[in-house]
């Protein structure tokens, strides 16, 4: 058995060195290299700018939204809420005390925004990552009435941007991705697109 | 339920039953050892591989070599590993200046991705740095399965010989899967990732301004190329904390179709290869039914009681289903098959999480696990365990009939039977046990983040996922301390190799057999009689060792949702 040992070691020492650079290095590093020639802009982070060119988001991941000029993003439990360094659920379960405490005041926001009957489901809870681009047309929809008001533009053409940016994908759910739906709300003509004036 | 989610539940189904014999007869070329398209490009490698590491691949080993061989280069990889995320803080490729790991967090994290676990009780971003991602993890991702992949061949070979020593050998098997299966998959479907919105780059942090003015600072790294074979090989370990539900993981609802597809394609396609391997394709056809069967019922169930959703959220006004831990973009029936998916294979990817389930919901990934991920299982791991309960109904159906059992042209006697017993029996051990002892120490009880039952099922689900090499989790469990990530550590050690040296005994000891054809009393083992008899041993094994346990949690869980009772 020594023997057998000891003669197992060198290839398992020396197909250990060399995987770690085909696998580890030289796969990781010809991947980066093909991506960024092939696809820049997913290859680092499908990022969006603004015309000044300062970096507003990424098409893929969410941001928070909380004022209520915007459609407003899901509940986050990724650090305080959209921490891209944290990703996060909630990992409460289905009869956890400290979830109902969270949807409460939650629900009851929506409510006094006028939002009447069943609330979307995706609306008040947390997604699995914390950092949920999207809404379902729903709980866009839901929100419609209150950025109308606030933004003083008719309900109908805020509806419309929710149906336009609406994608139905067989494989998933309908989502709209809430980043494309707040750009298009702050270029509609008529409506500021700065907050501060607005509020 | 929708009809569109049972289009996708089918139609899935139906993707991976039209691959699984391409991809078997692929897999087969390797197995017998033969050249493949492939060769004219990655030959030179492989051959510069073996003389390098002075392997002579032609030179077959008996089952205690080739177990050997296995457990001495897992044990280098494991060591490397743990080396390279101690040392973190002081190897370049760290953008975020992170340092190194603890003993105990290295020490679990390498076993971890060794035993093709990839259980995280690291979060991603926070502690991983580009180069450790890369060289601590991608590598074990494809080593790990490659791993599986020839003790499976192994296994294979022992069914399939005559009167022979040998099962192969183990470093030929590793080298070739890895080059000519692994490898060139994960190149283009790393490709189509990054297209699809992964990112792959060596650089770090992104500032971003967002439209309300706030700072949000946006993770990316090597991503598309880690994020391919941690699918494709079952391994699990997500870039970031969230794992598959993290959007730079998987953007697009057509993303996570691949990712589900990668997971079991080569799960589907070995049980083709080992019906060709014995002579009869039949044979793979009709274990991958009793696979199909058992994972279809997994689904039906999990996908029902998430889209019923909770009735202490509808009692609150909330309508549908439970979306608490998934993400819009793939809604409930694709997180309800995802998690049907990796549970079953041993993956432990997750694109929703599971702690959220409903109770019932959250039972079958937990059940599926206990039941030993046969269910098309981990790459390579889900075939050789599922031959194991093979074993055990070949043995129950002698048994009835009175004569000594035989599977694919060998008899099964006492000392297969004994080990494969001696296999399956490291699960309820090793899970019960150690999910006892935690319920009642302090350490163990510091753990769960939920109360009540559901916090038993937390630290239930911790030890079932480490033992079955899975790595998913009920998150909520705070498992980052020095005793779970311990007794996590070695429970995921003794789930890995003290299932598979008694399996490669069980190879050697077949091998060895001669061939006994088929007779009249001869019970057969491709027809609907064995698929249920396979489903049954299945079934009642896993369900007599785990009903009590699942009971005190989920069963629980599930009483006291129903009648509003909070925890």
């Amino acid at each position: 058995m020594g023997k057998d040992f000891s003669s197992a070691l060198r290839p398992a020492i020396v197909m250990t060195i060399l995987f770690t650079v085909l696998l580890g290095l030289v796969y990781p590093l010809a991947m980066t290299g093909i991506g960024q020639a092939i696809f820049p802009s997913q290859a680092n982070g499908s990022l969006v700018r603004d015309a000044r060119g300062t970096v507003v988001g990424s098409t893929v991941v969410g941001q928070a939204f909380t004022a209520d000029r915007y459609f407003q993003t899901r509940p986050s439990a990724a650090g305080k809420g959209y921490d891209g360094l944290a990703s996060s659920g909630s990992n409460l379960g289905p009869a956890a005390r400290a979830l109902v405490d969270r949807l409460k005041p939650d629900i009851a926001r929506r409510r006094a925004e006028g939002v009447s009957g069943p609330i979307p489901a995706d609306l008040v809870t947390a997604s699995g990552s914390g950092l949920d681009p999207d809404l379902s047309p729903a709980a866009a929809l839901a929100q419609t009435s209150r950025i109308a008001r606030v933004r003083g533009v008719p309900d109908e053409r805020v509806r419309k941007l929710v149906v336009d940016a609406t994608d139905a994908s067989i494989l998933g759910e309908p989502h709209v991705n809430v980043l494309a739906l707040n750009r298009a709300l702050d270029a509609l003509p008529g409506t500021g697109p700065s907050g501060a004036r607005l509020r | 339920m929708t009809l569109q989610g049972w289009f996708l539940i089918l139609g899935f189904v139906a993707l991976l039953l039209a691959l699984t014999k391409p991809v078997g007869i692929w897999l087969f070329t390797l197995y017998e050892g033969r050249r493949t398209p492939l060769h004219v490009v990655l030959g030179p490698v492989e051959r510069g591989f073996y003389k390098l590491a002075g392997i002579d691949p032609t030179v077959e080993q008996g089952w205690r070599r080739y177990a050997l061989h296995m457990l001495l280069f897992n044990a280098t990889l494991m060591a490397f590993t743990y080396a390279v995320l101690r040392l973190q803080g002081v190897l370049p490729g760290n953008p975020q200046g992170l340092a190194g790991l603890s003993p105990n967090l290295a020490f679990n994290t390498a076993i971890s991705f060794t035993t093709n676990t990839n259980w995280q009780s690291y979060g991603g971003e926070s502690t991983m740095s580009n180069l450790s991602q890369m060289l601590g993890l991608t590598i074990h991702n494809f080593l790990s399965a490659a791993t599986g992949i020839a003790l499976a061949f192994a296994l294979f070979r022992g069914f399939a010989r005559r009167e022979s020593k040998a099962i192969g050998n183990f470093w030929a098997d590793v080298t070739r899967v890895t080059l000519y299966v692994l490898l060139p998959i994960s190149i283009v479907y790393a490709l189509f990732l990054i297209a699809s919105g992964v990112p792959q780059t060596m650089a770090g942090v992104v500032e971003v301004q967002t439209l309300e003015g706030a700072k949000q600072s946006l993770l990316l790294g090597p991503v598309a190329s880690q994020e391919a074979i941690k699918m494709l090989g079952t391994n699990g370990g997500g870039f970031f904390n969230a794992n598959s539900a993290h959007p730079f993981e998987n953007p697009t609802a057509l993303t996570n179709l691949m990712q589900m597809l990668s997971i079991f394609l080569i799960g589907f396609g070995l049980t083709w290869t080992f019906g060709k391997a014995v002579g009869n394709p039949r044979q793979g056809w009709a274990i991958l039914s009793a696979m199909v069967i058992l994972f279809l019922a997994g689904v039906t169930i999990t996908y029902a009681q998430e889209a019923a959703g909770s009735p202490v959220l509808h009692h609150l006004g909330v309508t549908g289903g439970n979306m608490e831990g998934k993400e819009v973009r793939f809604g409930i029936a694709a997180s309800a098959l995802f998690s049907v998916v990796t549970t079953a294979a041993s993956c432990g990817a997750v694109n929703s999480m599971h702690d959220s389930f409903t109770a019932l919901g959250g039972l079958v990934p937990l059940f599926n696990m206990q039941l030993g991920e046969v269910v098309i299982g981990g790459v390579g791991a889900g075939i050789y365990g599922f031959l194991l309960f093979a074993i055990l109904a070949v043995f129950v159906a002698g048994l009835m009939v009175g004569r000594t059992p035989e599977y694919v042209g060998k008899k099964i006697e006492a000392r297969e039977v004994k080990l494969a017993v001696l296999a399956i029996a490291v699960l309820p051990l090793m899970i019960l046990g150690l999910t006892a002892l935690s319920s009642v120490l302090a350490q163990g009880l510091a753990g769960p983040l939920n109360r009540g039952p559901h916090g038993f099922s937390e630290i239930l689900y911790a030890f079932t996922s480490a033992v079955g090499n899975n790595g998913s989790a009920f998150a909520g469990l705070t498992a980052n301390t020095p005793y779970y990530n311990g007794l996590l550590g070695v429970a995921m050690w003794v789930g890995r190799f003290f299932i598979i040296v008694p399996m490669l005994a069980i190879a050697g000891g077949l091998a060895a057999k001669k061939y006994t054809p088929e007779s009249a009393g001869s019970f057969p083992t491709t027809g609907g009689l064995w698929i249920g008899l396979l489903v049954g041993i299945v079934l009642i094994l896993g369900g007599l060792t785990f009903l009590p346990s699942l009971a005190l949690g989920p069963i629980a869980d599930h009483l006291a949702m129903i009648s509003g009772k909070l925890s």
